[in-house]
């Protein structure tokens, strides 16, 4: 295991080394002058060539982003042009908030992905079944942010059941009742599409598995159904499905983004649309970099969770 | 004479033929829209804002600004059909013939093109458009770069794997004995083997391309106002969702209708192209 981990670790190295050269890139692709679109049309030139001495876009670009790597080695993903802040402090307490959406939404979608997945396969063409295939049509057709504000609309507006938006209440107690509160309306709307993608995935896998022999040898030997399916398919079945699940975890963190923006949840990507739409560069490569960074550790831990279930990938 | 074998067909997946009349009705209506009987989709008429469904003279009711929802429901199709099989069609022609040069050469073509869909792959997707719209500024256009750039790897390495199985077959061989140039083979030989799971991938990535779309416009990074697409729409009607649920709800059924058409019909088209699939 531990040779596999190093080798996977310098696997690492090209990847990160390829995201940071395209976060890099994110500011120089401006058609224009970073520093005048960062600071717009009424700024003076001496301002413009403060910014543009203060981001080094006098040097040749492998040296700016020579000097680029080399602060974001040390933690210094620069200051915000709008909050005049280091990126870095203002992107982690936001990434924060970030990580407990997704994190909630993917133990969602994969506790009730497995649950109806399992359910599908163990009864074909019932009616759970049915509404599970109909529910995975649906769930790659419906756009997350507009599930969202159908989701308010109901459970804020009509019902009045559950707050529409932000983390905490104004005149909330600021506890985890408060949170949850927020949180449970973000959650199923991010968690949504993944429930069906993992919800398919355990149905096709555990299809396949309750038709092998071994399957039968336990049926044969008069074992209950339940124990059929829930300890010798279900086993079988986790390994391909921790696959998917740690695929989604990187796409919750992405689709987090726009789930934020419909229910104003103060994460990394509302910070991130906040800093485009003021151009704020450095801001931006900080959020950009930050969740880009989740998504490759994301799917590092998933790669060696799969190694450490099946033990033929080690020796692979 | 008897219809061709695709018309025979349809009638046994009734689901498909219901999506194909709404995508032909959707397609139609975006096509035709200069010449419908529709108001002008940016006309602000503020007395009449915010009107519910079955107002006289707004059969779909009014925006917070009174513009006609049905009309700008219409108008803003036009802008996300055409944005969606665009980003579609240039991300499959980018993405194929990248994947079939590295497929079918290799060596050093091969390992940068893969490296370079591996680092845009390390990415979630939606996160890379944003970013390159970060870049390029917010606006249609560049959203609709973004986006084609964000999913060529897709087609990228379906092509690579497809033409690196494939030269190595014999009918390839045959061809290549017999003295056929690299062109030929790849245009004669291996780019028809190609085109049926290319195009499905294609018809299955519209929708996606469709969400995508509506997403960064949604977020205020695509199309800008006054003009009107199904995601800019959305972002506008969030503030008003409370007092009228209408304005935002119409345009995100519109999204969802079309995308779940777009998708069944690339379903449909998968168990067509595919025999294992039709028999199966």
């Amino acid at each position: 295991m531990g040779r596999y981990l190093l080798r996977r670790l310098l696997l690492l190295v090209p990847v990160l080394l390829g995201v940071s050269v395209v976060v890099f890139l994110v500011l120089h692709l401006s058609p224009g002058d970073p520093a005048e679109i960062m600071l717009g049309s009424q700024a003076s030139q001496a301002d413009v060539a403060r910014l543009r001495a203060d981001l080094g876009l006098d040097e040749p670009l492998p040296l700016q982003y020579a000097r680029w790597m080399a602060h974001v080695l040390q933690g210094d993903l620069g200051r915000s042009i709008r909050m005049r802040q280091p990126v870095l402090g203002e992107v982690l307490i936001r990434f924060r908030a970030t990580l407990i959406l997704t994190t909630t939404a993917l133990f969602l979608s994969t506790v009730c992905g497995i649950a109806l997945g399992v359910l599908s396969a163990a009864r074909p063409r019932s009616l759970v079944d049915r509404l599970s295939t109909l529910g995975s049509i649906f769930g790659a057709s419906m756009p997350s942010f507009w599930l969202g504000l159908v989701l308010m609309v109901c459970f804020s507006l009509w019902l009045g059941w559950l707050p529409a938006s932000g983390m905490y209440g104004a005149h909330g107690t600021g506890g985890l009742a408060d949170l949850l509160s927020h949180l449970a309306l973000p959650a199923v709307t991010l968690a949504a599409a993944s429930t069906t993608i993992i919800a398919r995935l355990t149905r096709s896998t555990m299809l396949d598995i309750l038709r092998q022999d071994f399957v039968r040898t336990a049926r044969a030997k008069g074992l209950v159904e339940r124990g059929v399916v829930l300890r010798h398919a279900l086993r079988n079945a986790l390994i391909p499905t921790v696959t998917v699940v740690g695929v989604q975890a990187g796409y919750l963190l992405g689709g987090a983004i726009l789930t934020e923006t419909v229910f104003a949840w103060p994460g990394v990507g509302t910070l991130m649309i906040q800093g485009i739409l003021a151009r704020d560069f450095p801001l931006v490569q900080g959020c950009v970099l930050v969740i880009a960074l989740g998504f490759v550790l994301f799917n590092l831990a998933v790669d060696l969770l799969y190694a450490f279930l099946d033990p033929r990938i080690r020796y692979e | 004479m008897r219809p061709p074998r695709v018309l025979r067909r349809i009638p046994r997946n009734q689901l498909a033929l219901a999506a194909g009349l709404v995508m032909a009705a959707a397609v139609l209506a975006a096509l035709l829209a200069p010449y419908l009987p529709l108001l002008d989709p940016d006309a602000v008429d503020t007395p009449n804002r915010l009107r519910p469904p079955g107002s006289p003279g707004h059969l779909l009711g009014t925006d917070e600004f009174g513009r006609d929802m049905l009309a700008r429901l219409v108008w803003g199709g036009r802008i996300s059909l055409l944005a969606g099989f665009a980003t579609a069609s240039v991300s499959m022609l980018v993405g194929g013939l990248l994947g079939v040069h590295a497929g079918y050469w290799g060596g050093r073509v091969d390992t940068v093109v893969m490296r370079l869909t591996d680092i845009l792959m390390a990415f979630p997707y939606i996160l890379l458009a944003i970013a390159i719209v970060a870049g390029l500024g917010p606006g249609l256009a560049n959203a609709m770069v973004a986006i084609a750039i964000v999913g060529f790897p897709l087609y990228t390495r379906l092509a690579r794997g497809l033409v690196l199985s494939l030269r190595e077959r014999e009918f390839v061989e045959a061809a290549r004995a017999l003295g056929s140039s690299d062109r030929s083979i790849l245009r004669r030989h291996l780019l028809p083997h190609l085109l049926a799971p290319v195009v499905v991938a294609w018809s299955l990535d519209v929708g996606a391309k469709i969400l995508a779309t509506a997403g960064l416009s949604f977020l205020g990074l695509g199309t800008q106002p006054p003009t009107a697409d199904w995601g800019s729409m959305l972002a506008t009607a969030r503030t008003f969702v409370i007092l009228r649920p209408h304005v935002a709800l119409l345009p995100g059924l519109a999204i969802f209708v079309v995308v779940l058409s777009l998708n069944i019909l690339g379903d449909a088209l998968q168990d067509f192209l595919d025999p294992r699939l039709r028999h199966g």
